[in-house]
């Protein structure tokens, strides 16, 4: 019983994002139809006259009505094809599939130091209010949300590699003397532990540590922020008034019962969260000259390589879309009483 | 009598601003780092020492002294005189920005949230799809397809903003819809347009303001993400963004104060904006504090 509604509640989900993805989609057709400038003239090249033109947007599609050119869009897509990147002469769509280990091993590791320093600290200041812990929290997620993620990176490099010299230079995932491990997973820490070679994985997470750290100083805020208020209003509440008074230890209570309860609003915040990493990335992969998406798309910004740009932004937003998803999924299965409900 | 009765619902708004005020002493520093930006907005470029666009290549790169407090960068400007001259474009930006989403957000709301029905089903959808994109992601696309310009830049900022707005604005014009005092409108025989204008939007503005106080630091930060990776503001324009970008390439060998000094006072404006917001929240709203 329990597990069919729980599936059920999924499977609505899954439906209720079909809207969005189709919004998605026609905001990015109409985002590249928008641009400036006729494609066919520039496919044609500077030497074309008015009929070669007129044939190549006939090829292109782009004498149809925008409805038609919509479903040629769809359909282009479906196929996976996503354009040719003007800048490197590459599938579009090939361009981020080698990319993206890069900046998914970034943003994930990035989430999961924050995570694994918020949500204690906000833990810490939901049971001490008013206490230094307290103070500090309130401090870190204030200043985290107001620091610009291009500075801080900035300033880390500066302390770390100029003045210290702990942290190596910014030359992307790997120094030139190391060999890339082979590849598993994408991501380079975890591909050269699995290879058994660590020094290379050791190379790799000295690389990956400051763009790491910029990009979670920056997601630490809110968790904690959104930590301390669940926590704070679980513990005000009537169950943890009656566990406390029938005796149980305040470890269990803490633990058990309010924490449980605590995370899921911690867990809605999540897609929030996403969403500003997701963009925050950018700015750190310009900063660190990581080779991941985001610099791939800032470099294709400046020399308009449209096609780039736009597969970026889609890419961005079905990656988004397929995250939030996840976290209701994972909503779903922690939260007792939605299939309590049923 | 009527005098002893009336004074203190007069003064009580005035005195519970005093409370929140003397009680959190941050709103004070708040208030006074407002101060700062605002008059760098207004008068910096009157009060800089030297022109933000002068070159002097027999000044470049000094580091910070008492002619140049923050140093020359690599053309020899003066790196104070720019921070002061960005304040003005950067704030600009921002309130524009807030200003745009902040009506179009509200209008939209309080009709999705007043109209219920079809109305409020599309912008819903609207919404929605605007949300699902990562926002700065999202304003970089449209800074691509509507063209690299500060005007651009606004737009942008406004329309990922938009969606906040909006939710606020829906929630309370969708508890307002069938009020007592909005059906004594519609009897007295106001349209619709009118009662959204004069009985449903002025409800909606205090949370409205508290959602754009605490919306200001995030449009200065994603303007000036923006101009970081090139887009919008064009480089010998002083502005924070792109000043940190160009002193960026300096950062590795050592002249640190071309990038850190526009860094920082983006930092300090977004904080003072931040606290700021923060506490206007306390004042219109104690309960949503966190």
């Amino acid at each position: 019983m329990a597990s069919a509604g729980r599936i059920r509640m999924m499977l609505g989900r899954l439906i209720q994002a079909l809207p969005v993805l189709f919004g998605v989609v026609l905001v990015t057709f109409l985002l590249t139809r928008a641009l400036p400038g006729d494609p066919a003239a520039y496919f044609a090249g500077p030497a074309a006259d008015e009929q070669s033109i007129q044939q190549i947007r006939e090829s292109l599609g782009l004498d149809l009505p925008l409805w038609q050119q919509f479903f040629l869009y769809m359909g282009d897509l479906a196929q996976g094809n996503l354009g040719t990147s003007i800048s490197t002469g590459q599938p579009v769509l090939e361009e981020l599939g080698r990319r993206l280990p890069a900046s998914l091993e970034l943003t994930l590791g990035a989430l999961l130091l924050s995570l694994a320093i918020a949500i204690p600290m906000g833990v810490l200041a939901a049971t001490r209010p008013g206490k230094p812990i307290d103070h500090i929290c309130r401090i870190v997620a204030t200043a985290g949300v107001s620091l610009p993620t291009f500075f801080t990176g900035i300033a880390l490099l500066f302390v770390f590699y100029y003045l210290l010299g702990w942290a190596p230079s910014p030359v992307g995932r790997l120094d030139f003397f190391y060999l890339p491990p082979p590849h598993i997973t994408g991501f380079y820490t975890v591909d050269a532990v699995l290879a058994g070679d660590l020094e290379t994985a050791w190379a790799a997470l000295g690389q990956l540590m400051l763009p790491m750290v910029t990009l979670a100083v920056f997601t630490l805020a809110p968790i904690a922020r959104m930590t301390r208020g669940a926590m704070l209003q679980a513990l005000n509440s009537d169950f943890i008034r009656t566990a406390r008074a029938a005796g149980l230890s305040p470890r269990v209570v803490l633990n058990r019962y309010a924490f449980r309860n605590a995370m899921l609003p911690v867990i809605t915040t999540l897609g929030m969260v996403f969403s500003f990493t997701l963009g925050a990335n950018v700015l750190v992969e310009k900063v660190f000259a990581w080779p991941g998406i985001g610099s791939f798309a800032v470099d294709a910004l400046v020399v308009s390589d449209y096609a780039a740009v736009q597969g970026f932004v889609l890419s961005m937003a079905l990656l988004f879309v397929g995250l939030n998803l996840l976290i209701d999924i994972a909503y779903t299965l922690i939260d007792p009483r939605i299939a309590a409900n049923d | 009598m009527t005098d002893i009765s009336a004074a203190p619902a007069r003064t009580a708004p005035k005195s519970h601003l005093v409370y929140v005020l003397t009680e959190n002493p941050v709103s004070i520093v708040a208030i006074a780092g407002f101060a700062i930006v605002v008059f760098a907005a207004v008068f910096g470029p009157a009060v800089a020492p030297y022109d933000p666009l002068a070159t002097n290549a027999a000044v470049a790169l000094q580091p910070p002294s008492w002619s140049h407090w923050f140093g020359t960068d690599q053309l020899g400007r003066d790196v104070f005189s720019r921070v002061l001259a960005a304040a003005r474009l950067d704030l600009m930006i921002a309130v524009a920005a807030v200003t745009l989403s902040f009506f179009i957000g509200a209008a939209i709301g309080s009709m999705a949230g007043y109209f219920g029905g079809w109305v409020d089903r599309i912008s819903g959808r609207v919404i929605d799809t605007i949300m699902a994109f990562p926002l700065f992601v999202l304003a970089m696309g449209i800074v691509a397809a509507l063209g690299n310009s500060v005007e651009n830049i606004i737009y942008a900022t406004a329309i990922i903003n938009i969606p906040f707005y909006a939710r606020v604005a829906r929630a309370e014009a969708a508890i307002r819809r069938n009020a007592g005092f909005v059906q004594a409108a519609r009897l007295c025989g106001n349209g619709d347009f009118r009662i959204l204008a004069m009985q449903v939007f002025p409800n909606a503005l205090p949370p409205l303001a508290v959602q754009a106080s605490l919306n200001m630091g995030w449009a200065i930060l994603n303007a000036a993400g923006l101009s970081f990776i090139g887009l919008g503001v064009r480089p010998p324009t002083p502005e924070w963004g792109i000043m940190v970008a160009e002193g960026a390439n300096f950062i590795v060998s050592g002249e640190w104060w071309l990038a850190i000094f526009p860094g920082l006072a983006l930092m300090f404006t977004v904080f003072t904006f931040n606290l700021l917001g923060d506490a206007v929240r306390d004042i219109v709203d104690p309960r949503q504090r966190t």
